[in-house]
């Protein structure tokens, strides 16, 4: 069996009709016991379980899923990676983050195609201008890459800008080391490390409930029977509130409908990620050649993950105002991610009341960037008990003592 | 050989021939072609070349799931890629490329991509690529990947929205939808018939096929005589429904002027419909599928379906021998049409033992049925040559069967796309090997193939018992499907049977999926890029899972499909935005004497929702000197602005006091009547959210002043409190922002002007003193005075009724000559005010800064009383003492003023330093002759008098932390 | 898109609306002695069930009056309109 991959694995295997793969990770049944429990198949889920295993030796773990790993937000996202944080908390730990996708690929032997294109955070008003200086700064003394962009200097890094437009761009935000990677890869990736390293990774395997006895859990009850584990981690973005809510857990988390587009492929025409935060859309082009175009929150409560026509509408209008000449381009597809969306957009990463029950939850519109990161802590959280020192903000208790970390409406970058 | 024109052809017009070219050579057609049809009959056999491998490709579908021919349609401004040759309409001097291919279709270069396949199957790329970086090949794949070319230019072209409201919509004008349509619309319902062919009929365009004893021309003319002749029914052609959304939302898009020539095209390009239906009647027809078999990739190689359709609407053949491979009787209906055009069948290949009656049929028409076998590979270098084929159980060639065509009818995917997207379940049905709708979750029903009835009779009636309204079972299908030839697991014949043709993806690379864990239908999706290409999977996504299904041993039914979303097929996205583009796109508002200010030369910028002027610039004068200009003309004589965007709320009722006491942070019930006061307001978070001035205009009467963006947010947040919270306070709340257009007068030569300009109101400083609130006429027009000022020095905000605007802004700009009056615009005004150290909501507050952090505190400590965001402010974050809070900054160095945004750092703190606060307003003040600024700073009330250092971009400048209060401290301009 | 029957103009589109997220929740008073548990749980902890909700709505770009909507959260069904004040109609049906 072809295990390592690798130019030469490949050619070796194209000689053998591709015949000797391996699977790239192990098709689990659950046991009876385990040392931990990950509650969640996505990138977060599947990263905790990983990192349980490489950075704290805890190898005899169940990562539970209740369809198909990396199906949630994971597969849903715009694959956008970046770290241009304004408070210092969100900057370190979202950086961290980027750090690690960018060592990814070598780590996981897994091509997860991240791509450091730059994201450009356009200016469209002399206030928002200042507003980017002030993120720009913050950035910078956080130890993150980033350049303020005049007018000109945006237009000769992104041809094609629209030169009638109704916003006009003033400028622009650029975090050189932001881009996009390959979002379906970061998950498969993590599966495939998670299982070499012995995690159980066992799909179509839903929680009904959580065993608890006298404050500490157990254990849980699934669609494939008791599982028990005094210590279980869960992150199930989208469903926290509801899976939590077995546990006797309340969270300060609602769930809504995050919209998205891609368009049919076209040869390159758009190298870097772009926002444009007075349109409300941003946009990059994928490796296949398809505009992937994020749009907002359908503001009302949803678990259908169904698309939106009125943000269809804005996107389009949104992308035509930045770009005219994609008018006559066409959306391909649509789709709905359920993201948690917590009041100050910052995640939750924290024990809860329940002695051996830890959750990382509320990752709003930006789960996905956060993915290394958000399972290197919460492994940690789980491992020792304590917070990672990355992630000791994003507590519960913050909603209690009013200590926000509210990027959103601190820095006007949105998520 | 490859295509030709045969005889007939129901709707072309053999009298009308049409010139087009394609990959620069000319060719003709006749009107009714499509583009497809016109490249077919001219011999035109490689229309494309495959996304991966470059491998030549030619037709294989005939409507909107074909994934071969994607073409590059027009140049320059009107160019569209990746259109699908199949819905081009063919027009005078149409030109079109194909995609993907270079230099030719015939010969294209990156056609050694297909020596390398063994090497780069399915998801290849996660396996390589990244060292050192995946940076360093991307380029590479990025330039390779992609089919058609973005336009370049601004689209020449306009789209529009409309909207309809029916009774029932029925979606297709086939057999099926047409007599669903007829009964709903008998039985009185308003009915909307959409078709997103150019000709309602549907199949019944292309069958040989009679119903109830007549031609099937014959008898969709009848009905759609019927239907023409009833009232309350509209037929849409060029029109296809693309999404099905919530409560019986419709998306619509109806191709307006596509099929015209571009120099006859008028107005709108497209048409996006959105249309509310109570039933939805879903006759959207089945796709064919293709059979997998190696080679079957070939230019030749099509959909049995496709190729009668081809020869019965347009008279062209893709070749002149052919073998047909079915597994159902539709393929013998393919073959006989395809006769009788003029095309020879070498055989019919039928996968079933005893195909019965239908192969007599045959058998009688001279054609040879050889049953119980199946394709096994086409043999061709860049097209059909021969087919071998293979006895259902077996892996040996039995036969090799000269052929220039092979046509592949391998059962039916009925179109369930709408029906799913409208939240409604799928069933396998194991006799089709097919998804079918299963139940409802709108009031939606399919009919004929799309509810998997085949039967034009049986559909028929069917589809008219729904469209009257009748409830009936599920139906169950007529006659199983033969059986399907499956490739053993790694069987090297499977990495060269195409599934999904536009993503070169085979049954190889499902085998591969497999074997790697790819099991689920989303990753199998998602690994191998099945279904993902531009046509969706409409030909490959139920095949593809049936390879699966044989694989894992596991039914169909638990595999289950990927999820159906919208669009059902590519949408312009010019379509989508429709007129909201350009100005249209949030249009910006323009103030009352919009006209004046733009002829006296001011320098409009969009504000929020508004167009106001920046400055005024004499000539060529730049803004910096422009405002300095603007400053001291209102510092020293006066100036006039025009202030309209202001917020006006209108607050009235008895409860109106208690009601804005709880709204502001401020006292309100003390306030005197004809007074005004500074008022601040919080969300319920604690944050400040926005302020303004607020004056009594009686004892139950209130004009709430709010900021420019805030107006309408602030009045629907007063009814969402008052009609959510608080419904027995008696209030009412209107928003009169656009009611009175506001001239701020400005300087301390204000009244002098306002007096000259004539009023009826004492203008006297006793009688009308600052912060005070009269009503009265100005010039003859009523008017409403605030004395009160963001300027600093003397200031009346005078407002009259919007369309006396312009006229009162005339007015004083006239009487105010002699005086040295001068219009000022928003940025003077802003500089003023960071002199004065006034607060700007927004700018020197964020979402994280509290009252108390603006200096509020003493007032909240002294008022009594519950106030929206109260609470939140005395959580302990609010009582730290290191919060950021809004002092004045002074640059040390003698040079010009910081910028905003800028970072606030201890004189001790190392560089790379955690941020103490930030610069919030920084100008170069003209009144003082320096720099000043303004900031949000931690702790900052305690640090007064401290050096600080002010970080921009890697450079530090000196500064120091004082009170906000730079121009006349005590106010005694204000009171003038 | 949805089809909202607003209690006062009748059945409108989805965009003539805005949501302002959970009905019948209750301020917490007087504001000196509402701990900082209660305040955080009254801004910030909703239901957010997977099932019926109640939701206020306002009718934005027409009467701008808010009333209740109870909504199926996974099919979007909307159960029950009624206005301000009231309870949700027994009619109706009672939550799940």
């Amino acid at each position: 069996m072809t295990r390592h991959y690798s130019a030469l694995s490949l050619i070796r295997e194209g000689l053998n009709g591709q015949r000797g793969w391996e699977p790239a990770w192990r098709d689990a049944r659950p046991q009876a016991h385990y040392d931990a429990i990950v509650v969640g198949g996505g990138g977060h889920g599947l990263a905790t379980a990983y990192y349980l295993a490489k950075n704290h030796g805890i190898t005899n773990v169940a990562l539970l899923e209740r369809g198909w790993i990396g199906g949630g937000n994971t597969g849903r996202n715009t694959t956008v990676i970046r770290s241009n944080y304004f408070f210092p908390e969100t900057a370190a730990f979202f950086d961290f983050a980027l750090k690690l996708y960018e060592g990814l690929s070598q780590d996981l032997n897994y091509n997860i195609m991240f791509s450091q294109r730059g994201m450009w955070f356009l200016g469209h008003d002399r206030h928002a201008m200042e507003m980017l200086s002030r993120s720009v700064n913050a950035m910078l003394l956080n130890g993150v890459d980033a350049e303020l962009h005049d007018s000109d200097s945006v237009r000769r890094h992104i041809p094609g800008l629209n030169d009638r437009p109704r916003f006009p761009v003033l400028g622009a935000l650029n975090q050189p080391r932001g881009g996009t990677a390959r979002h379906d890869a970061v998950a498969w990736g993590y599966a495939r490390g998670a299982s070499r390293l012995g995690v159980d990774i066992i799909q179509n395997c839903e929680v009904h409930d959580f065993i608890i006895e006298a404050g500490q859990m157990r254990g849980v009850e699934t669609s494939l029977g008791t599982i028990r584990s005094d210590l279980v981690g869960m992150a199930v973005a989208g469903h926290s509130t509801v899976l939590a809510a077995k546990a006797g857990i309340r969270l300060p988390i609602s769930s809504y409908a995050l919209q998205a587009f891609v368009s049919e492929p076209v040869k390159p025409c758009l190298d870097t990620v772009i926002l444009s935060p007075a349109t409300g859309t941003y946009l990059s082009q994928s490796d296949k050649g398809e505009l992937v175009i994020g749009a907002g929150l359908d503001m009302f409560l949803s678990y259908a993950q169904r698309g939106s026509l009125p943000w269809m509408e804005r996107a389009a209008a949104g992308v035509v105002e930045l770009f005219p000449a994609f008018s006559r381009m066409r959306f391909l597809r649509q789709w709905a991610g359920l993201v948690d969306i917590t009041h100050d957009s910052t995640p939750i990463i924290d024990k809860t009341k329940v002695s051996g029950f830890y959750i990382s939850a509320g990752w709003g519109t930006g789960g996905f960037k956060a993915i290394p990161a958000g399972g290197w802590c919460l492994a940690h959280l789980m491992a020792t008990g304590t917070s990672h020192p990355l992630a000791t903000g994003f507590c519960l208790d913050r909603f209690r003592s009013g200590a926000l970390i509210d990027e959103a409406s601190a820095s006007g970058i949105s998520h | 050989m490859s295509g030709w024109r045969g005889k007939g052809g129901a709707t072309i017009d053999r009298q009308r021939p049409i010139a087009f070219t394609w990959a620069g050579r000319s060719y003709a057609g006749f009107a009714g072609d499509t583009l497809a049809s016109a490249l077919l009959a001219n011999g035109v056999s490689i229309v494309g070349r495959s996304f991966k491998y470059h491998r030549p490709r030619g037709l294989i579908a005939a409507g909107l799931e074909e994934p071969n021919g994607i073409v590059q349609l027009e140049t320059g401004a009107a160019t569209i890629p990746n259109v699908k040759a199949t819905q081009i309409e063919l027009y005078e001097g149409l030109a079109a490329r194909p995609v993907n291919a270079w230099p030719s279709p015939q010969f294209d270069l990156l056609a050694i991509n297909s020596l390398a396949k063994p090497f780069i199957p399915a998801a290849f790329y996660y396996k390589t690529f990244f060292w050192p970086s995946w940076m360093a090949f991307e380029p590479t794949i990025r330039k390779a990947a992609g089919l058609g070319v973005a336009p370049q230019d601004h689209d020449p072209d306009s789209y529009e929205h409309s909207f309809a409201h029916v009774d029932t919509l029925v979606i297709g004008s086939g057999a099926a939808g047409l007599a669903a349509a007829e009964a709903a619309a008998e039985s009185g319902a308003a009915v909307l018939l959409v078709e997103v062919d150019p000709m309602l009929g549907g199949g019944l365009l292309a069958t040989r096929e009679e119903v109830g004893g007549q031609s099937a021309a014959a008898w969709r003319a009848a009905v759609l005589a019927r239907l023409a002749a009833m009232g309350n029914v509209r037929t849409m052609p060029r029109t296809m429904a693309f999404g099905f959304y919530d409560h019986g939302m419709v998306a619509l898009c109806e191709r307006v002027t596509d099929h015209l020539p571009l120099e006859r095209r008028i107005g709108p390009r497209q048409r996006l419909w959105k249309v509310r239906c109570r039933r939805a009647i879903l006759a959207t027809g089945a796709f064919e599928r293709p059979i997998a078999f190696s080679g079957n990739d070939l230019p030749g190689v099509m959909l049995a379906s496709a190729a009668q359709t081809y020869a019965l609407r347009y008279g062209a053949l893709p070749g002149r021998r052919l073998v047909v491979a079915t597994n159902n009787d539709s393929g013998y209906e393919s073959a006989f049409a395809v006769q009788d055009t003029g095309a020879a069948i070498v055989a019919i290949v039928d996968s079933r033992t005893n195909p019965g009656s239908i192969a007599d049929l045959a058998r009688s028409r001279s054609i040879q049925v050889i049953a119980g076998s199946a394709p096994l590979a086409a043999t061709g270098g860049r097209s059909v040559k021969a087919l071998s084929i293979t006895r259902m159980s077996g892996h040996a060639t039995q036969e090799r069967l000269r052929c220039d065509g092979i046509l592949t009818a391998g059962g039916w995917n009925p179109a369930v796309h709408l029906h799913s997207q409208s939240g409604g379940s799928l069933a396998f049905d194991q006799a089709l090997q097919a998804f079918l709708p299963a139940g409802a979750a709108q009031n939606t029903a399919s009919v004929g193939a799309a509810a998997g009835i085949f039967d034009l009779a049986r559909a028929i009636a069917m589809a008219r018992a729904i469209g009257r309204g009748e409830q009936l079972p599920v139906a169950v299908p007529a006659r199983a499907i033969g059986p399907t030839r499956e490739f053993a697991d790694g069987d090297i014949a499977a990495q060269t049977a195409w599934l999904d043709f536009q993503n070169d993806v085979t049954v190889a690379d499902v085998q591969l999926a497999a074997r790697e864990n790819f099991r689920s239908v989303e990753h199998l999706k998602r690994y191998t890029t099945l279904g993902m290409a531009s046509d969706q999977g409409k030909t490959s996504n139920v095949a593809g899972i049936r390879v699966l299904s044989h694989l894992l041993g596991k039914p169909a039914q638990e595999i289950g499909t990927t999820k159906f979303r919208p669009p059902f097929d590519p949408v312009t996205i010019g379509a989508f935005a429709g007129r909201a583009v350009g100005e249209n796109l949030f249009p910006l508002a323009h103030i009352a004497a919009h006209a004046d200010h733009v002829a006296a030369g001011a320098r409009m910028e969009g504000y929020g929702a508004w167009l106001r002027p920046a400055y005024y610039a004499k000539g060529n004068e730049a803004e910096e000197a422009a405002v300095a200009r603007e400053v001291l003309a209102v510092r020293n004589a006066v100036g006039l602005f025009e202030a309209s965007p202001l917020g006006k709320i209108e607050v009235k009722g008895l409860d109106a006091a208690e009601f804005l006491q709880r709204m502001y942070v401020n006292d309100v019930r003390n306030l005197k009547i004809g007074r005004c006061r500074y008022g601040l307001m919080l969300n319920e978070h604690g944050v400040v959210y926005d302020d303004g001035v607020f004056a009594r205009i009686a004892e139950n009467h209130f004009l709430v002043g709010t900021t420019s963006g805030h107006a309408s947010a602030i009045a629907d947040q007063f009814n969402e409190w008052l009609q959510c919270e608080w419904p027995h306070l008696r209030v009412m709340v209107e928003n009169v922002t656009t009611a009175w257009a506001v001239m701020n007068l400005a300087g301390p030569k204000a009244r002098e002007v306002l007096a000259t300009l004539g009023t009826d109101i004492d203008l006297s400083p006793s009688a009308f003193p600052h912060m005070a609130y009269r009503e009265g006429h100005v010039a003859g027009v009523r008017t409403r005075i605030e004395r009160v000022s963001f300027s600093g020095e003397l200031s009346y905000e005078i407002a009259v009724p919007w369309g006396y605007g312009a006229a009162l802004w005339r007015a004083l700009l006239r009487e105010g000559r002699k005086f040295g009056i001068t219009p000022f615009g928003i940025e003077a005004l802003m500089t003023m005010r960071v002199e004065k150290g006034f607060l700007h909501v927004g700018s020197d507050t964020d979402g994280t800064t509290y009252p108390q952090d603006v200096g509020f505190g003493p007032a909240i400590g002294k008022k009594i009383g519950d106030f929206v965001g109260r609470r939140s402010t005395t959580r302990p974050e609010g009582r730290r003492d290191d919060r950021r809070q809004l002092v004045g900054l002074e640059v040390t160095d003698g040079g010009g003023p910081v910028a905003v945004g800028a970072h606030v750092l201890w004189v001790n703190d190392i560089e790379a330093s955690r941020t103490r606060g930030w610069v919030t307003s920084s100008v170069m003040s003209p009144t003082l002759k320096r720099p000043v600024a303004m900031g949000l700073v931690a702790g900052g009330f305690d640090r007064m008098g401290e050096a600080v250092r002010v970080w921009h971009l890697g450079k530090v400048r000196p500064a120091r932390i004082v009170e906000p209060r730079f121009y006349d401290p005590e106010g005694a301009k204000l009171d003038g | 898109m949805f089809l909202i029957d607003c209690p006062y103009c009748g059945p409108r589109a989805e965009t003539e609306f805005r949501c302002g997220g959970e009905a019948h929740i209750e301020r917490p008073s007087p504001h000196g002695e509402v701990t900082d548990e209660a305040w955080s749980n009254y801004l910030f902890y909703r239901q957010n069930p997977k099932a019926e909700h109640r939701e206020r709505w306002v009718h934005t770009a027409g009467c701008r009056r808010w009333f209740n909507v109870a909504r199926d959260t996974v099919t979007h069904r909307i159960i029950a309109v009624y206005a301000m004040g009231e309870t949700m109609p027994a009619a109706a049906g009672e939550p799940r």
